[in-house]
């Protein structure tokens, strides 16, 4: 497949995984930090660990929006899918997770009007063709997301449709690794930065990570090659002994980002004075809401949300995971009362979580390694 | 018993860890407490001291009509394969049909002619069947529930606790174009794949095939329909404490298959087939086996794609040409697309 097997072929992989283990040789230990939830979901798919050397570690980062989302926002979004006359709609990512009262799909069975969309502009053709209904999308992601929301967003206010609105959850990615950083358990020697996010706000707004931290960040694809070339490039930044921003993924990402894509975000989204993110606790200027000249397609000003709070159960151990501090199979739930289709904590949660996805591609692998005997 | 899910949800019917639960907490505490083995998707049972294999399959597919086949053709294909992957010879069925008052005539009589022609094309006859209709809006147009019985082949002894250390895994032909072909015609996606179409056949002529000059080697077969070939192999090696080993590289996938997976995070290994079959053969037999697969028609793209390994006990490990290796776990659910 065009553009897909070039970057899956055996024999460059294996050259580059073997330029890697004699950049990182075997005096020191590398912990390299990947942002995005695509890029751990593709290191466990395409079993990249195992062509690592041992003293390179990687620690999965905040960039999975399905993870850091908040219980109670779920509960404030599918509070209002009770009215018979609301049709809630989401990306096929949230439809598993839980809220208090259960997910989006248990909400399904039990009769409430949930549906799949693929994109926000599905849901408002939804409305279009429910004018008697009102058509609620509940909008999670990053920046990769957040452009398609805003220009949805714009389309409805131009096309005056009424019965639309959008429960804001968005999210920005630069916050976050901030609040990573700041933490005081926090030893991380680069990063492999986020792809799709890059694609829209471009490399600039990394440049304080290489500038004032002195890590490494290279912004990369997701196949396989993807990876390892951007590993390669952490390697010679530090043994180097420099720190800069690169951008491994140029077939994608333009330095500049998309102008048009931000232009639409600022139009139709303002920053939150904070919000919170499972496992990190609030973040000040963090996520996105809808400003007031939207008002009217603004889920939280035109209707009653509740506003639950709902706080992490205390013996999950997600902040840490998230941050590396421990890893998924050292947290006290793991593989017990945590499982991917009974997920406790938010790692858990999306195939892109951490935790899911040490659960799903690595646990029993895992378990034969440490144990030398069946799991 | 041990069934503790509060409710029933969609997950409970797809195929996956949910549907597992729900029989071995439920049903088969309650219906099958008499069940030495592990129950699989035909029995083999003895009448008047004649041995015969029946089964039962419900068919409730949306839209009705898709590329390639149609709820008609799977309800007839579906038990036959049945059948055929419990090492049986298709010999009859009954049918049910549930219907929704408002049906046109002419889509049941499409799908009534679909089924003809499939049970035709199998050698089956239908011999019996039964009509509901139920008020509008409390079906989705039809449901189609049919029974089969077949006589089980000579010599052949499939099952889970045959299978063997080095025994090969053969797949039939590429994965996942039911699943997705039904994914794109929902019409839910702007995607198309012109050349995509349901794989929904009998797959009874290769396991004759087979069976013929291999039957001594044949340990396990599985048609993977819902929750792919990752869930069929889960089960195997659950089934028999050993590990299924997958080579990425050799398991045929179709671009369009593979493009549509990419395009929605979702897993070729995943998506249901209707007209393929995963097999268990000893080693000395697997060249044998395979020979006269691409012999049958319709079977040229039958290959190994794996074998069976002692570790990890009851998983199944996918390897790539590079090295790297993953657990594939059986589907949670319906599979769903990822997106942001």
């Amino acid at each position: 497949m065009k553009f897909v097997d070039e970057f899956r072929d055996a024999t460059v992989i294996t050259k580059t995984a073997e330029e890697i283990r004699r950049l990182a040789g075997s005096s020191r230990r590398y912990r390299f930090m990947e942002v995005c939830g695509g890029h751990t979901h593709a290191i466990y798919r395409f079993g990249l660990k195992d062509i690592l050397p041992e003293n390179i570690e990687l620690i999965h980062g905040p960039g999975c929006p399905v993870c850091v989302l908040p219980m109670g926002r779920i509960d404030d979004g599918l509070s209002l899918a009770h009215d018979p006359n609301v049709i809630f709609t989401a990306f096929g990512d949230m439809m598993r997770v839980p809220g208090t009262q259960g997910s989006p799909l248990e909400h399904k069975a039990r009769g409430m009007d949930v549906r799949i969309v693929y994109s926000p502009s599905d849901a408002l053709k939804l409305a279009k063709a429910n004018p008697d209904r009102h058509v609620m999308f509940f909008a999670i992601g990053f920046e990769t997301t957040a452009p398609s929301t805003a220009l949805t967003l714009m389309r409805a206010k131009a096309e005056g449709v009424r019965n639309f609105s959008v429960f804001c959850n968005h999210v920005t990615i630069i916050p976050a690794i901030r609040a990573i950083l700041d933490s005081p358990d926090m030893r991380l020697d680069a990063f492999v930065g986020p792809g799709h996010v890059s694609t829209v706000i471009g490399c600039r707004p990394y440049e304080w990570i290489a500038k004032d931290e002195h890590k490494p960040i290279v912004i990369s694809g997701f196949e396989p090659l993807d990876i390892l070339q951007s590993i390669l490039m952490i390697l010679r930044q530090l043994n180097a002994d420099e720190h800069k921003v690169e951008n491994q993924y140029k077939r994608v990402v333009p330095w500049e980002g998309n102008r048009a894509a931000l232009k639409a975000m600022a139009e139709v989204f303002q920053l939150r004075p904070y919000f919170e993110w499972r496992g990190l606790g609030f973040i000040s200027q963090s996520a996105l809401s809808i400003r007031d000249t939207y008002a009217e397609w603004d889920t939280e000003q035109r209707f009653h949300v509740p506003g639950v709070r709902v706080t992490d159960p205390k013996a999950a151990q997600c902040g840490e995971v998230l941050k590396g501090v421990l890893k998924p199979i050292q947290c006290k739930l793991f593989g017990k009362e945590c499982t991917p289709e009974h997920p406790v904590g938010a790692l858990m949660v999306s195939s892109e979580g951490s935790c899911a996805a040490y659960y799903n591609y690595e646990h029993r692998k895992a378990m034969v390694h440490i144990m030398g005997q069946p799991a | 018993m041990s069934f503790l899910d509060p409710q029933i949800e969609m997950a409970h019917g797809a195929g996956g860890k949910a549907s597992r639960r729900l029989i071995e907490g439920l049903f088969t505490p309650l219906l099958f407490r008499s069940a030495l083995e592990p129950l699989s998707d035909a029995a083999h049972i003895a009448i008047n001291g004649r041995s015969v294999a029946i089964t039962t399959d419900s068919f409730v597919v949306s839209p009705l009509r898709f590329p390639g086949g149609s709820i008609g053709e799977l309800a007839i294909n579906g038990t036959v394969n049945d059948l055929a992957v419990s090492g049986a010879r298709p010999d009859a069925i009954v049918v049910t049909f549930v219907l929704e008052a408002g049906l046109p005539t002419e889509m049941l009589e499409a799908e009534v002619r679909a089924m003809g022609m499939a049970a035709e094309h199998a050698g089956v006859r239908i011999v019996g069947g039964d009509t509901k209709v139920v008020e509008h809006g409390k079906a989705d147009n039809m449901y189609i529930t049919t029974t089969g019985i077949g006589t089980p082949l000579g010599g052949v002894d499939l099952g889970p606790q045959t299978v063997r250390t080095g025994d090969k895994i053969i797949l039939s032909g590429p994965i996942g174009d039911h699943g997705i072909t039904i994914l794109l015609a929902r019409g839910e996606l702007d995607l198309e794949a012109a050349d995509l179409q349901s794989d929904t056949r009998s797959v009874f002529p290769f396991v004759e095939a087979m069976a013929e000059v291999a039957a001594l080697g044949m340990r396990w077969m599985r048609d993977p329909t819902r929750g792919g070939v990752a869930t069929s192999l889960n089960e195997l090696a659950r089934d028999c404490g050993l590990a299924a080993h997958l080579f990425e590289d050799e398991i045929p996938v179709r671009d369009s298959v593979r493009g549509a997976c990419e395009l929605l995070g979702l897993d070729p290994l995943h998506i249901a087939n209707e007209g393929q079959f995963l097999a268990v053969v000893a080693a000395e037999y697997a060249d044998i086996a395979l020979n006269i697969l691409h012999q049958t028609a319709g079977g040229d793209e039958a290959c190994v794609i794996g074998e069976v390994r002692e570790q990890p006990v009851g998983a199944v490990l996918v390897t790539t040409r590079y090295g790297g290796s993953r657990i594939v776990d059986m589907l949670v659910g319906d599979p769903l697309p990822r997106i942001c």
